[in-house]
């Protein structure tokens, strides 16, 4: 696949219209990458002018801070907005609503300023413009907010217009939007273990995914889906229910 | 003057200056707080206030207690009517002392007041039965054991003992009043107390009623006395401070963190670049309560402890530890122990300034256990209705036991050696870019 990389771009003379933040887990983490490959394609598909960062790209910071590691976070921070100024970059676009919030609320403070999108928000775009064609469905299918996009930031609608712009048959969880349930991996809970009690909260919120009795379950967010997925394997309904990322999800309804 | 104005008067006295020390006292313990300049966007703070102070905007989230406590607060409010008037009467020595005034609104703002009341006794009623025999969830955490339930309990008496009151002396006036007894004006119409009490009074003397009447009466003010002094102690200062706390309220997104200006610095230096932050002090995050800003203290006293931020916790919900009601609860009992330390300290050195030092802080009531519980995902930000902000002193109690003890989980270590080391989460010797040639 073609991917192309900014610095290259410049190279060439050329540049780009938005720059694809692809974060930690969209470069590193096996099943992230399929996601990032999927969001690529329908870049491609759609021809738009985009670009990454390559290996100029480090972590945002959002787990150090989260951790309390403030002076870890600012030293990527501070390191990321030269990058990103020095090829004055003016719009992201994020598969990782962390990396997008974290961009998007934390940089102005030390001087970053750019115009923002989860790339949820930019497939609801390209799909209402008609430049990304999408078939029609009829599959069950649920969705979880992450935190990070909903709560957090207020997208509740746009990756939902994502989904009824494929199927119908959308089953919300009994816990939705700003009263969705955490998958468990915010605030760098991601990289160390539940502190003791009765349940994991991935599980807790697996359940809340198996009861919708959707067989596909989609999420936004590259942590939600390694939670979700580890949770539905606790309850061995790997076999039945799959954790499906939105891009995927109009990958395999073109 | 009457031995009775006399002594109404210095009952008030001793009652308003009572609690005016105790809230004097609180005022000066929210200002040990970092300061934060708040004096900016009136227009969406006062919007704030309204929206959520005044007009419960979030309450209603969850619609059975927004319902009931609505009622309970319409009665509170336009009880004050009631109570001026109750005031203005017991310094004067008159009687209904707006009823010639206002005539015909009177009768209307007494009767208004008597519905709301009855709708309040009906929801006292029921929001005992919710605490006390149906055990909602939210009010059997381990944390509202002992005093914080009786507390609760003990101000829904009160509720019931003031509603008692004020049909005691609108039951008897109006039987009094039936009786054309001289003395009490003719206000028109009370249906509710007519329709409860003055019925059950008609074989009363006039002697008796008058006695009724002014026992309601007076049970009504000593149990408002007694309410304002008990206040400061109590989880129901939300009742004032609902209000300048929505007021102050953060307006910065909830996915932004404060800034370490002394930490931008120096981190700015290493990089070799200009630091921005000339004169910025020291800062290692939060210790105890003066690491906090004054903003975080007055949401801890303006906590009413209902729990509605630990119901939705996801970490709480599954059994852990981490409850965010508990952490503004034990900021404020911590910010009462430097309260009563600074007592201690004045009296044995007036002039002095002082420094708390009974080497304590916020860790000796909140467990790391309980802050690294947090996955930050803002719902007990989403939950509290009068805008309570639990989340922020969980991640500045993170940043001071990261920064200063080097502490936190284990599990973290290989994180940040990775975050420093390959600028990724992950400690992975490929590339960022390999994942393109796969």
């Amino acid at each position: 696949m073609q991917i192309p990389i900014l610095s290259e771009l410049v190279a060439q003379g050329k540049t780009a219209d938005i720059l694809f933040w692809v974060g930690c887990s969209g470069n590193f983490d096996a099943r992230a990458q399929k996601v990032t490959r999927a969001f690529c394609e329908i870049l491609n598909q759609c021809k738009i002018s985009y670009a990454i960062l390559g290996n100029e790209e480090k972590c945002t910071g959002d787990p150090a801070r989260r951790a309390g590691n403030e002076f870890l976070f600012q030293m990527l921070a501070l390191q990321n907005i030269e990058t990103l100024n020095q090829y004055q970059v003016k719009k992201i676009v994020c598969t990782c609503p962390h990396c997008f919030n974290t961009l998007k609320n934390e940089y102005p403070d030390f001087g970053g300023h750019y115009e923002l999108i989860h790339y949820s928000e930019f497939l609801n775009h390209l799909i209402k413009e008609g430049k990304l064609k999408v078939s029609k469905s009829s599959e069950k299918v649920s969705y979880h907010d992450s935190c990070y996009l909903g709560r957090v930031n207020q997208v509740y609608e746009a990756p939902r217009e994502v989904i009824q712009s494929i199927t119908n048959e959308l089953v919300e969880m009994k816990r939705s939007k700003s009263n969705g349930l955490c998958c468990g991996a915010g605030g760098a809970q991601m990289f160390k273990e539940d502190e003791p009690g009765d349940k994991r909260i991935n599980v807790e919120r697996a359940e809340d995914a198996l009861s919708t009795g959707a067989r596909t379950v989609l999420a936004n967010c590259p942590f939600c889906i390694t939670m979700l997925q580890d949770g539905i394997k606790a309850k061995d309904k790997q076999d039945e229910v799959m954790i499906l990322d939105l891009a995927e999800f109009i990958l395999q309804n073109q | 003057m009457s031995l009775q104005i006399i002594f109404f008067i210095l009952l008030s006295f001793a009652a308003f200056s009572y609690a005016g020390r105790r809230f004097y006292k609180i005022y000066r313990l929210i200002l040990l707080g970092k300061e934060e300049d708040l004096s900016d966007h009136a227009g969406k703070r006062w919007a704030n206030m309204l929206r959520f102070a005044l007009a419960q905007g979030k309450m209603f989230v969850r619609p059975v207690a927004g319902f009931f406590h609505l009622f309970i607060y319409l009665a509170f409010l336009f009880t004050q009517i009631e109570l001026i008037e109750i005031i203005v009467d017991g310094i004067t020595g008159s009687h209904r002392s707006f009823a010639p005034i206002l005539g015909g609104l009177y009768t209307f703002l007494i009767n208004f007041i008597e519905f709301l009341s009855c709708f309040a006794f009906f929801a006292t009623v029921v929001f005992l039965f919710r605490r006390n025999i149906v055990k909602v969830l939210r009010f059997q955490k381990p944390e509202l054991s002992g005093w914080p339930s009786l507390d609760a309990n003990l101000i829904l008496l009160g509720e019931i003992l003031l509603i008692t009151g004020i049909f005691l002396m609108n039951g008897a006036d109006q039987a009094l009043q039936m009786a054309n007894h001289p003395s009490y004006h003719h206000t028109g119409s009370f249906y509710l107390s007519r329709f409860f009490v003055s019925g059950s009074f008609s074989s009363f003397s006039a002697d008796w009623l008058m006695i009724i009447e002014r026992m309601g009466w007076w049970l009504h003010y000593m149990v408002i006395l007694g309410f304002i002094c008990y206040l400061s102690y109590s989880k129901h200062l939300h009742i004032f401070l609902a209000f300048p706390n929505s007021y102050f309220s953060s307006l910065e997104p909830r996915g932004k963190l404060t800034n370490m200006a002394a930490i931008e610095n120096e981190v700015r230096s290493m990089l070799g670049q200009e630091a921005r932050h000339s004169g910025a002090k020291e800062d290692f995050g939060v210790k105890d309560i003066f690491d906090l800003s004054w903003r975080n203290l007055l949401q801890a006293y303006s906590c009413t402890e209902c729990g509605r931020c630990t119901d939705v916790c996801p970490a709480n919900q599954t059994g852990k530890k981490l409850s965010p009601r508990k952490i503004m609860m034990d900021i404020r009992d911590r910010m009462e122990e430097v309260g009563q330390n600074i007592n201690e300290f004045q009296e044995r050195n007036a002039q002095a300034v002082f420094e708390s030092k009974d080497n304590k802080s916020l860790f000796d009531y909140i467990s790391k256990e309980e802050i690294y519980a947090c996955t930050s995902c803002n719902a007990c930000v989403e939950a509290c209705p009068i805008l309570i902000n639990p989340l922020e002193p969980i991640l500045q109690m993170r940043r001071y036991d990261i920064l200063v003890n080097s502490g936190g989980p284990s599990e973290w270590l290989p994180m940040f050696n990775s975050l420093e080391n390959n600028q990724a989460v992950w400690s992975i010797s490929e590339e960022r870019t390999a994942w393109i040639q796969s």
